[in-house]
């Protein structure tokens, strides 16, 4: 029998079995998400963000949200009946990253699409005491104040497709249009936009059509929020795993 | 050498400064001019220091020049960068109690200062300990001085400007999004080259050793460095959507990218907070109670077992998710097992003190070190035990896990951190003993109580949360709504940030402690009663 004596006289050893050692786990539990078919099932609905939804989503990223929500909604009785069907790993499929979180200071958003009207989201975001008094959210004032500035939209879906996001040709060549198209009701293109990416709403958001804030990206990304997945197609027998 | 290490920081100079140029973002272009900054600084101090005589070596006991200079400068390094995350820690518990202390601005709304207060205290303070006191154990138990002249500092100074850019960037919203991975890219990869450094330091020193075997403390360090490195890589690979902005998007997404995170997350805790400090533990204890290790055998088993194990620990953090459920079922098994190795540390380093109890009365440095110890204990059994489904289904979501954090991060890590500080500033300055025992003493009680508070608030809070989720009236109707679950949360909110307010009193006590003990003073009420320091040598 090897004396541990003798890797505690080396350290390359010693280095080289270390890694081994903490690499088997990962393996045997990360490897097989990637390859396993039955890890995401197979629903329909599921799309890429528009270049609005994913603007939004980068706000939400940005001033940390999913420090004090999730989006996920565990298969627990007492949460399907507050916030509605459990989610799905389909449901994050085009997630770069996740935002499932981790705790819940605030509600979960999994499903906040549609729950409440965009003026209640302008009004909760400038001063979240006007509608829950209880509530012990930071004022997020500077949202509607500041124009929505993306650099290069395209040059996000790109990144987006580099990582698996099935983003198309013609996605990216109207990115930069699409993104203003969708507060837009009237713009020219609101029918590609909607054959691009379905069920994404159209309207201007933050109740000032005169610009494109960082409320209106924002907002858009919530109302979209757990809509997308058509659950009559979905069958959780065949979703077991 | 000296000239590559200028030619680097001119290079650095040019980057930054082309960075800052041709920025998308206004992040960036801060970023840029500070990294510019930070390679002019180094540029600056390379050439002074070619210029200035070389320092009359010091021998250290056995004859040998330790590098003792890189020590000091990382017990102040730690000594800041804990006071700066225990404050953060507090105006942002504050916050949550009293919402208007958000003031409406960006820059200090609660979405941006809890990934600073948690960077700042795992990785700011954290690091530093981690660094500082592996940079001492390592040349004390090799009998060699540290290896490198320059890469040491390389080392020691990268990090802090790792972490500027960590923290500026938060600020200035600036994150992937991650839980305890929020750096974005170029940042990461600052982290990567700076680690990559650290690597070859300590191998190095190693390779240097008059001693035959490596010492335990080692093996924890050595681990927690590789492992660490690997999490590292992995968790932030990521594709920037341009070279000049700081948006990236992870490469992976959703149920792959989650497991990859929280397999990073809960090994940041396994191997930074964990077998980092483990390695603190089997130096310091031993070193402070003059007794050896308890048991040798005990040591490799827990070990190798903790480092084997905690690897699968991740998949608990995301029990009932959209994670197929072998993998959360995988994940439960291993987190329980990860008990028995937990436990196994926890009674190597109790056991320690066999024959020395005595100077739990005497020596309140050693109460830290043995409360941490304690602390360790406690919640590696707290940990197992949330981890089982039935359990995390109720403490998943609320303060409870807060809690559980905080008991091992304030009472472990921060003691024990605690505990190397108070020995290594005297052994490190030359001193015959600390400024103040008395103050120790203080500094542990106002912090302990500090802690009890803590994490009773949040066993209560979290429990009371968890069951007002779930609670169902006569009617079998949901009894709260979530905006009835925040109210309830108030009073213990507000008992959370006063048990903050304590710890961050605690840390100002010993950084004054630990100043005064620097400086040489002596308190004049203790002169004579003080323990002293074993390697203090007069004359040096």
């Amino acid at each position: 029998m090897i004396s541990h004596k003798v890797i505690e006289k080396n350290s390359i050893l010693m280095l080289v079995l270390t890694l081994l050692v903490v690499s088997i786990g990962g393996l045997v539990e990360i490897v097989p998400l990637f390859y396993l078919e039955s890890t995401i099932e197979k629903v329909k609905g599921v799309r890429p963000y528009s270049p609005l939804e994913l603007a939004g989503r980068n706000i939400y990223i940005r001033e940390g949200c999913y420090n004090c929500h999730s989006q996920m909604v565990r298969p627990l009785r007492d949460e399907a009946e507050r916030y509605g069907h459990y989610s799905l790993a389909a449901e994050s499929m085009y997630d770069h990253p996740f935002q499932w979180g981790s705790k819940r200071t605030g509600p979960d958003l999994a499903r906040l699409g549609g729950r409440y009207s965009d003026e209640w989201h302008t009004t909760h975001m400038r001063n979240p005491r006007d509608v829950v008094p209880e509530s012990v959210m930071p004022s997020y004032p500077w949202l509607e104040k500041n124009e929505l500035k993306v650099p290069d939209i395209a040059a996000d879906l790109i990144a987006n497709r580099r990582v698996g996001v099935p983003y198309t040709d013609e996605m990216i060549e109207q990115a930069a249009a699409d993104l203003k198209t969708q507060v837009n009701p009237d713009a020219d293109d609101v029918d590609g936009l909607l054959a691009r990416y379905p069920k994404a709403q159209v309207r201007d958001f933050d109740g000032n059509p005169e610009r494109l804030s960082e409320l209106d990206a924002l907002i858009a990304y919530l109302q979209m929020l757990g809509t997308l997945v058509d659950f009559k197609s979905y069958d959780p027998e065949q979703g077991q795993r | 050498m000296n000239l590559l290490w200028i030619a680097f920081s001119i290079i650095g100079a040019v980057l930054g400064l082309l960075l800052s140029a041709k920025a998308q973002d206004q992040v960036m272009m801060i970023h840029g001019m500070i990294f510019a900054a930070a390679s002019v600084f180094a540029a600056y101090a390379l050439i002074s220091r070619h210029y200035r005589a070389a320092p009359t070596p010091v021998e250290g006991p056995g004859g040998i020049v330790y590098n003792t200079e890189i020590v000091r400068y990382g017990v102040v390094a730690s000594t800041f960068w804990g006071v700066v995350g225990f404050l953060v820690g507090v105006v942002i518990a504050f916050q949550l109690a009293f919402p208007v202390l958000n003031l409406d601005l960006p820059w200090t709304s609660f979405g941006r200062l809890r990934p600073l207060h948690t960077s700042a205290v795992i990785f700011a303070f954290g690091g530093n300990i981690l660094l500082t006191t592996s940079f001492h154990v390592v040349q004390r138990t090799s009998r060699a001085r540290l290896a490198g002249d320059l890469s040491p500092w390389f080392v020691f100074w990268g990090y802090q400007l790792f972490i500027v850019l960590a923290a500026t960037g938060y600020v200035l919203g600036a994150t992937q999004g991650k839980e305890y991975a929020e750096p974005e890219w170029y940042v990461d990869l600052w982290l990567t080259v700076v680690w990559v450094v650290y690597l070859l330091v300590f191998l190095g020193t190693l390779w240097k050793r008059q001693e035959k075997h490596i010492y335990v403390a080692n093996w924890f360090y050595l681990a927690f460095i590789v492992t660490i490195a690997m999490l590292h890589i992995v968790n932030n690979l990521s594709m920037p959507v341009s070279v000049f902005g700081i948006k990236s998007y992870s490469l992976f997404s959703g149920v792959q990218d989650a497991l990859t995170q929280w397999w990073y997350g809960h090994n940041a805790v396994g191997f930074f907070l964990t077998a980092g400090f483990l390695a603190i533990m089997y130096y310091f204890v031993p070193k402070r109670a003059e007794r050896p290790v308890y048991s040798y055998r005990l040591s490799i088993i827990h070990f190798w077992a903790l480092i084997f194990l905690y690897i699968w620990a991740g998949p608990h953090h995301l029990h009932y998710t959209a994670l197929p459920d072998w993998s959360q079922t995988l994940g439960m098994t291993f987190s329980i097992m990860l008990w028995m190795p937990s436990w196994g540390g926890m009674i190597n380093g109790l056991m320690t003190l066999s024959g020395a109890w005595d100077k739990l009365r005497t020596d309140p440095v050693i109460r830290f070190l043995v409360t941490s110890v304690a602390f360790y204990g406690m919640s590696t059994f707290e940990g197992p035990l949330m981890s089982v489904k039935a359990v995390n289904a109720l403490s998943h979501y609320t303060d409870w896990t807060i809690g559980h954090v905080h008991s091992g991060a304030l009472g472990w890590v921060a003691y024990v951190s605690f505990g190397a500080l108070y020995f290594l500033v005297p052994v490190v300055w030359n001193r015959k003993s600390l400024y103040s025992d008395k103050l120790v003493s203080l500094h542990f009680w106002v912090s302990t109580i500090g802690i009890l508070l803590y994490i009773t608030a949040m066993w209560v809070s979290g429990i009371l949360q968890g069951l007002m989720w779930r609670a169902y009236d006569s009617f079998g109707f949901l009894e709260y709504s979530f905006s009835e679950t925040v109210e309830a949360m108030h009073p213990f909110y507000v008992i959370r940030a006063l048990g903050g307010v304590l710890f961050l009193i605690g840390s100002l006590i010993m950084a004054y402690n630990l100043w005064r003990t620097a400086r040489g003073d002596v308190r004049s009420t203790e002169v004579g009663a003080l323990n002293l320091n074993p390697e203090f040598a007069a004359g040096r």
